[in-house]
């Protein structure tokens, strides 16, 4: 892990150098599923990170999150393959702090997190939908970067945590729509970006 | 095919839900939206549901879960209507203070005024403190902060607080 300054929020330098251009083939563009799809409710299976194929899919994940608008993650689950590997980019957001540009996790879990806060969350998978969901905004996770397959922990808070959260979940066959704080936590989606 | 809204009222007990969507399940009647609470304790259901039944057959069928005189059942028919998209923005309005007549039709007068449309209100009257809670759809051209104004010069006259906060989903 990289050096952190008490109170304060470390970046991984490992993890924020890293660039989809790393995997050293070009994503392909993948169809995303929607909710009631069965894929997106299934546990993914653990993968290789040095297994070109799923270095493929990482590519593919990152292209496919690039031409959708407002689009900070996606999980291989929202491409139809039941595996724990996902992307995440929050480096344009407004409620991004600290963050680690583009990177892909494959394999990752949560091994702290504290201070929870509740927000408002929509998901490609569920597009008509909105929810409350709580989530920490300090957290700390492992996973391996696809093609070297090396093992990474970083820190994420605010709005990258959130976003890893989210992520984490769909790898683990979780929607938001699981985490509804409470049974008029889920909205009708008024606008559409 | 038919929209029914049907509406369950009066005195909870574990079961009522049970009960009625089993009868509406075999009337081939597919359950839509629903919202369920309880309102000063009593059971307050209103769901929407499709099917070929018509509203006195649903109705009639229903009529077991009123049997026994502590639930009120209504059944109506709805035109087939969905609801429009906005390009406006969502709010919540929170009001909370001493209860006194007119809080409620003072405080959304002010959000009816400029256009707002209220999708969810929840009210709780505890003790003496009134609580209000709001989800207001505001058009794009309205003027937030002179609706805040207006909303604050209101509640100082009820002697109650409000706030408005906007609640924008985040995409993931």
């Amino acid at each position: 892990m990289s050096s952190s300054t008490p109170g304060g929020d470390a970046v991984n330098p490992v993890v924020a150098r890293w660039t989809e251009t790393d995997l050293g083939v070009s994503g392909n563009l993948l169809e995303v599923v929607t909710a009631p799809a069965p894929v997106l409710s299934s546990v993914g299976a653990a993968v290789d990170p040095t297994d070109p194929e799923i270095v493929q899919l990482a590519a593919d994940l990152v292209a496919t999150m690039r031409v959708s608008p407002g689009c900070v993650g996606l999980a291989a689950p929202q491409v139809g393959e039941s595996v724990k590997v996902f992307c995440v980019d929050v480096s344009e957001h407004p409620k991004t702090r600290g963050h680690h540009g583009t990177f892909v996790l494959c394999n990752a879990e949560v091994v702290e997190s504290s201070r929870n806060e509740r927000a408002r969350e929509g998901c490609m998978s569920v597009p008509d939908l909105t929810g409350d969901v709580k989530r920490a905004t300090r957290l700390v996770v492992r996973g391996q970067l696809p093609g070297t397959g090396e093992t990474v922990t970083l820190q994420a808070n605010a709005f990258e945590a959130r976003a890893l959260q989210h992520e984490i979940d769909h790898c683990e066959g979780l929607l938001f729509l699981d985490r509804a704080a409470g049974a008029h936590a889920i909205h009708a989606r008024k606008t559409y970006l | 095919m038919t929209l029914h809204a049907i509406t369950v009222l009066g005195q909870d007990r574990p079961g009522i839900i049970a009960e009625a969507t089993a009868i509406l399940g075999g009337l081939g009647l597919n359950l839509e939206d629903s919202s369920m609470t309880l309102l000063r304790g009593h059971f307050a259901m209103t769901l929407i549901s499709a099917g070929d039944a018509d509203a006195a057959e649903v109705e009639a069928a229903l009529a077991p879960l009123s049997a026994s005189g502590d639930l009120t059942v209504s059944v109506g028919d709805l035109p087939e209507e969905r609801a429009v998209a906005t390009d406006g923005s969502s709010w919540v309005l929170s009001v909370h203070g001493g209860d006194r007549p007119g809080i409620v039709s003072s405080v959304v007068s002010r959000v009816a005024e400029v256009g707002g449309n209220i999708t969810d209100l929840t009210t709780r009257l505890s003790g003496d403190l009134y609580v209000l809670v709001a989800e207001v759809d505001l058009p794009r051209d309205v003027d937030v902060e002179g609706l805040r104004t207006t909303l604050s010069g209101t509640a100082a006259e009820l002697g109650v607080g409000v706030s408005l906060h906007e609640v924008e989903a985040d995409d993931l």
